[in-house]
């Protein structure tokens, strides 16, 4: 299986899901492990989430580490690993590698594992007013100055994004790989979604910020049908013009403060959020 | 101009002038009365509904669903609903979504397929569509119907999916007494007032404080219909209060297309002035999934987990994602004027070349609901302006 590297948030290619060769080389039955860093185990549980699809999953693979679901562990090494969670301490950097030498396919999932997550809020400010604000004795602590993506730190075959995850672009990712095609994973605008679902837009008819035009569809149209602008979970769209968005933004009347604080959320790490935010300083 | 072989909504001027029948003026109870028995005749009959702060298409019960007092106020990038005259039934103009989405569902499943002992056979599904009337159909939808019909039925190869949604569908257009910021039909052709391919058609008329309707009919199968409507006959005046209602829209509007403009885009190609466009346009695709005309698509299979059953879905898709410009090694499009331009010039200048008639028939969607606000119109004359300056 061709490793080929990182498919990062920042990336503009068509083929951003591609994953090297067709045939994936894994086994009659693969071993599968679902493996978590820096995270709340929410991308876990919409695994768990997926009830009677998860029973058809088990039954193609073995689940061989998923200790969210089960105790039982099974050696390496694994057909499929999916990554949960980003690094940030020094003891997370020297497992993903270990993880990474027991799997023929990476997946990583989810804001955490492809962006930094949440956490990576820290990488705008210093890791030690937070450690000192939060926690009594910060000498316990030993977390790296950042939080980033796995793919920061070794190859990952395909990146599954959200906050938490869509349970079905999961089922979607097995099965792809189990059955060695490419995933049905868009990288276009949640607006796609919107208009497709005849959901009405909030942002025109409301007036309502929305991250929908830079932001990755995925979700199931979730936020805008219930009346709320896009937050982002699932990360920058292809091609993402977050500066013209924000200009609009600002002339509709939001604070600069605002403007970088919507795009600091989940996916704040992600390069074109970030860059966004940062040039509303 | 496509014809529809076998079709009995004809147009307007076939009707004009002929028999009694053709022409009258009823009352809100008329209205009632036409949804009524246009379901009596089996129809599903959908027209304009207020949901989620917009106009978009309903299924209508009753006249009562429809958004009476209701008017809208439309610029770039903004659409906001506003009680209007309380009396008045079809004040405000198009919403977010077109009738596209019932001739084109945004998602259809073309076929399953099973594999079995020797290969695999594959289910067609079949088409279950309603007969659909729709009621209130603008001009320039009117005329975004023709295109569609043009697009799917009028070249060498039928849609077929689109065939059985559209055979027998009955319009009820709705003249325009009122426009939109966001409306420039009046530079395309193609309105305010609708020039035939309807069954009836309906301009409101407020005349001695009433407000009332004006109703011809435009095809053949649309005559016993109206006959049966509870109705006076119309005279000279309320004929000439629905024209004044509609010269006024007319010329109410704001925004013209600039003339020639097919041509003015060929020769333009290379304008610097997309690079310009580009560094707003955030391709979110908004633009293509609102156009009434827009028919681009995309397919995608899935297997079930066991790869024993797969399936293809075919969707609406759009010029600005980059997948669809994605040949083997990546898109061709990959800067954001390059994708804008293919949009704007394939509706105004390709078009003709594909299909013999403008791609758009200005509507103003694409002008309200760009999510910052950009303007097909602005745009075409700020290359018309360039050409000047250089
Ligand atoms: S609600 Fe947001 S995501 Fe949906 S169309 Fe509007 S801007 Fe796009
Ligand atoms: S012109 Fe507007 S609606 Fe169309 S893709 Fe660009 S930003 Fe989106
Ligand atoms: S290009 Fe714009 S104005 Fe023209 S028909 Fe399409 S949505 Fe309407």
């Amino acid at each position: 299986m061709g490793a080929n590297g990182k498919n990062g948030n920042g990336r503009s290619n068509g083929n951003g899901n591609g994953h090297g060769n067709g045939k994936n080389g894994l086994s009659e039955r693969p071993k599968l492990a679902v493996w978590k860093f820096s995270s709340c185990d929410g991308c876990q549980l919409s695994l768990l989430d997926c009830e009677d699809e998860l029973l058809a999953v088990a039954e193609k693979v073995e689940i061989a580490y998923f200790l969210e679901a089960t105790r039982a562990q099974v050696k390496g090494p694994y057909d499929i690993s999916l990554v949960e969670g980003s690094i940030s301490t020094p003891e997370d950097g020297k497992r993903i590698r270990k993880i990474r030498r027991q799997s023929k396919v990476l997946i990583t999932i989810g804001a955490c594992a492809t962006a930094g997550g949440i956490q990576a809020l820290r990488n705008f400010g210093r890791l030690y007013d937070y450690i000192t604000a939060v926690y009594a004795r910060p000498d316990y602590i030993d977390a790296l100055a950042s939080s980033t993506p796995i793919s920061e730190h070794v190859p990952v075959d395909f990146e599954l994004r959200g906050c938490p995850i869509n349970k079905h672009q999961l089922l979607e990712v097995l099965n792809a790989f189990l059955n060695h095609r490419r995933p049905n994973i868009p990288t276009y605008s949640q607006c796609v979604e919107c208009k497709r679902h005849g959901t009405v837009c909030v942002m025109v008819a409301k007036g309502t910020p929305c991250l929908g035009p830079v932001t990755q569809a995925g979700c199931g149209n979730l936020c805008p049908s219930c009346d709320r602008g896009c937050y982002g979970c699932f990360g920058p769209k292809e091609t993402p013009n977050t500066s013209s968005l924000a200009t609009w933004f600002g002339w509709q009347g939001m604070s600069q403060r605002d403007i970088r604080h919507v795009f600091r959320s989940f996916n704040a790490g992600a390069e074109a959020f970030r860059r966004e935010s940062e040039s509303h300083e | 101009m496509v014809s529809r072989k076998g079709k009995t909504n004809g147009d307007a001027a076939a009707a004009a002038g002929a028999g009694t029948m053709e022409r009258a003026v009823i009352d809100r109870d008329g209205l009632d009365a036409l949804i009524a028995a246009l379901q009596d005749d089996g129809y599903q009959v959908t027209g304009p509904a207020v949901r989620d702060g917009a106009i978009v298409p309903g299924r209508l019960a009753t006249g009562a669903d429809l958004p009476m007092g209701w008017t809208d106020s439309q610029s770039g990038g903004h659409y906001r609903l506003e009680q209007g005259d309380p009396d008045r039934m079809f004040d405000y103009v198009v919403g977010p979504q077109s009738w596209k989405a019932s001739l084109y569902p945004a998602e259809q499943l073309l076929f399953t397929a099973r594999r079995g002992e020797h290969g695999f056979t594959v289910d067609e599904p079949r088409i279950d569509a309603p007969r659909l009337a729709f009621f209130g159909v603008r001009p320039c939808d009117l005329a975004a119907i023709r295109t569609l019909d043009t697009v799917f039925e009028g070249g060498p190869f039928t849609d077929t999916r689109y065939q059985v949604r559209r055979e027998g569908v009955f319009i009820v257009a709705v003249n325009c007494a009122r426009s939109a910021d966001t409306c420039f039909c009046a530079s395309m052709g193609t309105g305010p007032k609708a020039a035939g391919g309807y069954d009836l058609a309906l301009t409101e008329i407020t005349a001695e404080g009433r407000t009332r309707f004006l109703i011809e009919a435009g095809s053949e199968r649309a005559r016993p219909i109206l006959a049966n409507l509870p109705q006076q006959p119309a005279g000279a005046k309320d004929v000439e209060a629905a024209e004044t209602a509609v010269a006024k829209a007319a010329k109410a509007q704001t925004r013209a297309m600039v003339p020639e403009v097919e041509a003015l885009l060929k020769r333009n190609l290379e304008s610097p002035h997309w690079d310009q466009v580009g560094k707003r346009c955030l391709n979110c695709s908004n633009c293509t999934l609102v156009c009434p005309t827009c028919f681009c698509s995309t397919v995608e299979d899935r297997t079930s987990l066991d790869g024993h059953e797969a399936e293809r879905r075919r969707r609406w898709d759009s010029c600005f994602t980059m997948d669809f410009s994605y040949v083997h090694g990546g898109s061709i499009r990959r800067e954001s004027s390059s994708r804008y331009r293919q949009w704007m010039t394939h509706k105004l200048a390709t078009w003709h070349d594909q299909f013999g008639m403008s791609g758009c028939v200005g509507c103003g969607r694409c002008i309200a609901w760009c999510p910052v606000g950009i303007d097909i119109t602005e745009e075409a004359r700020a290359i018309a302006d360039s050409e000047g300056r250089k």
